[in-house]
């Protein structure tokens, strides 16, 4: 076999190079801001804490979970739901970036095309990363353990990382979609609020009255939930007779996030060009 | 032994742009030369800044073509943004870093070389009177220190082609004739400026070519000393006393008046382009033949001033009853 086949355009590797390059001037700008304003980092890392002693210890005693201890049930569904409101920081700064017409500037420049938002994308990813540390650490300190393999383990943090992408691209949609950084909030509270809570991420849901429960079951919050449990090896309290996504939640995480990004990818780089072009 | 070699950097032919129903720009031709200004001039809403988004590929053309440095602006915009260097009105810099910062990100998105990015920042920063600002945040800076930031992020890499869309709207006298000084000399270096104003005095200062718009469309274009010329060599002031007077006074003014008379009931002052050969004298007889007191009576060469308020405005109306 010839290696010339194997061998990229320079084209090709120039503008790998320059995205990369790009992308990490952006996300750099990004990781200022966190720098001038650390309160942006109070969702991923406060408040999150906050969850969990609340419901540890608030809840605690008065939750049973079959087969283990609530504290061990409740990290992996306060990751999820963490994961999920983190979206609401990636909303915010974009949504601040297209008010500010500093997207205008960047569009002038000769940069990679892709590179704001593949910056932006990795600036929010890290503060992710911060959260699921403080989170995993903070659960050990309150009896959470993980007692699956190691290659178990591996895929929960993995599964809980491409989670954390999904959000940060729903949640660049909703700031490039919204007029102002305020509606922000208000969207995000409506739409992460209940999802969070109609599922398995606090309660085992087959204490949920009958049409709550079905709605839980097909949450993909409450499949993510279990999927993180699973693997994890923590305590899932998944009913026998539960819908086939917690029958199955490692695939149907899985499943969710691939769809979920097969949509919001190309409807959010849509949205971008529309909202800055013109 | 040499000669001197232009280019033509920035062309457009038939451009224009409509959002929804209304024509923002309309069928625009123009030129500019390296080592030359070409002013855009024209009140709020006239489309400079429309035309400055289409030309720096910030948005698409409805009609026409343009290029900038060679390339066409739809077909190829990264090799247009390679070859420009934009301020637009909202001063685009970040405010949550600092100055410094700033030009070095834009330098770096340039893809200059790190140490010259930060080379370009100080010796920018230092130019344009931010070095004690240089380290401060850019949301503790006046306006007018913005509008010299956005500045220096647009010449960071200097670029052949700049764009600087209404830069010294807002600027104190001393700063305008500063950021007027770094402009000659950017382009007696060669740049190409397309520069944006509502301030006639800065296209008549800076400019070589102005092209005045209205409402989206070309009200007239060339250099100033033409422009001054088509509109009518001299211009006639009258201020009168008694604001009252002024319907008599412009009855009285019509037969020396090579336009429309503007009148300016408020104040009582009346302006006109003046017949050729008219002596001040035989106006203030003319007045006085009809009872107005005349407080100011002055002839001057028409300004930019007035070649604007000719083109896009129609004479204000004749003192309402």
């Amino acid at each position: 076999m010839s290696t010339d086949s194997l061998r990229l355009d320079p084209g090709t590797t120039r503008r790998v190079r320059w995205l990369f390059a790009d992308s990490t001037v952006i996300a750099r700008r990004s990781l200022a801001h966190i720098r001038q304003v650390p309160e942006k980092l109070i969702d991923v890392t406060v408040q999150p804490l906050m969850f969990v002693l609340l419901f540890a210890f608030v809840f605690g005693g008065v939750i049973a979970v079959p087969g283990g201890s609530y504290h061990e049930y409740l990290i992996g569904g306060i990751l999820v739901q963490t994961i999920a409101f983190g979206m609401m920081g990636p909303a915010s700064s974009m949504a601040t970036d297209m008010l500010e017409g500093i997207v205008d500037r960047f569009r002038t420049l000769p940069m990679s095309r892709s590179a704001f938002l593949v910056g932006h994308i990795f600036a929010e990813l890290a503060g992710m990363l911060l959260a699921i540390t403080i989170l995993s650490l903070s659960g050990l300190a309150v009896g959470w353990t993980i007692s699956s393999s190691f290659g178990d383990a591996v895929a929960g943090y993995a599964l809980l990382v491409v989670f954390a992408f999904t959000m940060i691209w729903i949640g660049t949609l909703l700031g490039v979609l919204v007029r102002s950084p305020d509606a922000v909030m208000g969207v995000g509270f409506i739409v992460v609020f209940p999802l969070t809570f109609v599922a398995s991420t606090f309660v085992p849901i087959d204490g949920l009255p009958d049409g709550l429960r079905q709605l839980a079951e097909w949450n993909p919050i409450s499949a993510l939930a279990a999927a993180t449990r699973t693997l994890f090896g923590n305590p899932t309290a998944i009913p026998a007779d539960a819908a086939w996504p917690l029958q199955h939640p490692v695939l149907a995480s899985v499943l969710w996030c691939a769809v979920l990004l097969a949509i919001v990818i190309p409807v959010t780089i849509r949205a971008f060009r529309r909202r800055t072009t013109g | 032994m040499y000669e001197l070699h232009r280019t033509t950097n920035v062309r457009a032919s038939g451009l224009g742009k409509r959002y929804g129903d209304l024509w923002a720009l309309r069928d625009l031709d123009l030129e500019a030369e390296s080592g030359s200004v070409l002013g855009l001039l024209g009140h709020n809403g006239a489309g400079k800044t429309t035309t400055i988004r289409l030309l720096t590929t910030l948005a698409v053309p409805t009609t026409g073509t343009a290029q900038v440095a060679g390339h066409d602006v739809v077909a190829e915009p990264g090799k247009v943004r390679s070859q420009i260097g934009v301020a637009s009105q909202a001063a685009t810099v970040d405010g949550l870093m600092s100055g410094r910062s700033n030009l070095e990100m834009v330098g770096r998105l340039y893809h200059l070389p790190p140490e010259m990015a930060r080379e370009r920042a100080d010796e920018l920063l230092v130019r344009l009177g931010l070095e004690h600002a240089g380290d401060n945040l850019v949301k503790t800076y006046s306006g007018g220190m913005r509008r010299r930031l956005d500045l220096a992020a647009a010449i960071v890499a200097s670029p052949p082609v700049l764009f600087l869309d209404e830069p010294t709207t807002g600027l104190d006298p001393a700063a305008r004739r500063d950021l007027w000084e770094l402009m000659r000399e950017l382009v007696g270096n060669g740049a190409t400026l397309v520069l944006t104003t509502q301030y006639l005095e800065e296209a008549d200062a800076l400019a070589d070519h102005v092209i005045v718009l209205d409402h989206g469309q070309v009200a007239a274009a060339g250099s100033p000393p033409e422009l001054k010329r088509r509109i009518g060599g001299e211009r006639l002031d009258v201020v009168v006393t008694d604001g009252g007077d002024v319907i008599r006074a412009r009855e009285a003014l019509v037969r020396f008046a090579d336009g429309p008379i503007d009148v300016e009931a408020g104040a009582g002052r009346l302006t006109m382009p003046l017949v050729e050969g008219v002596a001040l004298m035989e106006v203030m007889r003319a007045l006085d033949a009809v009872g107005v007191d005349a407080h100011d009576l002055s002839r001057r060469e028409a300004t930019l001033d007035d070649v604007f308020l000719t083109l896009t405005e129609q004479p204000r109306q004749e003192v309402a009853a």
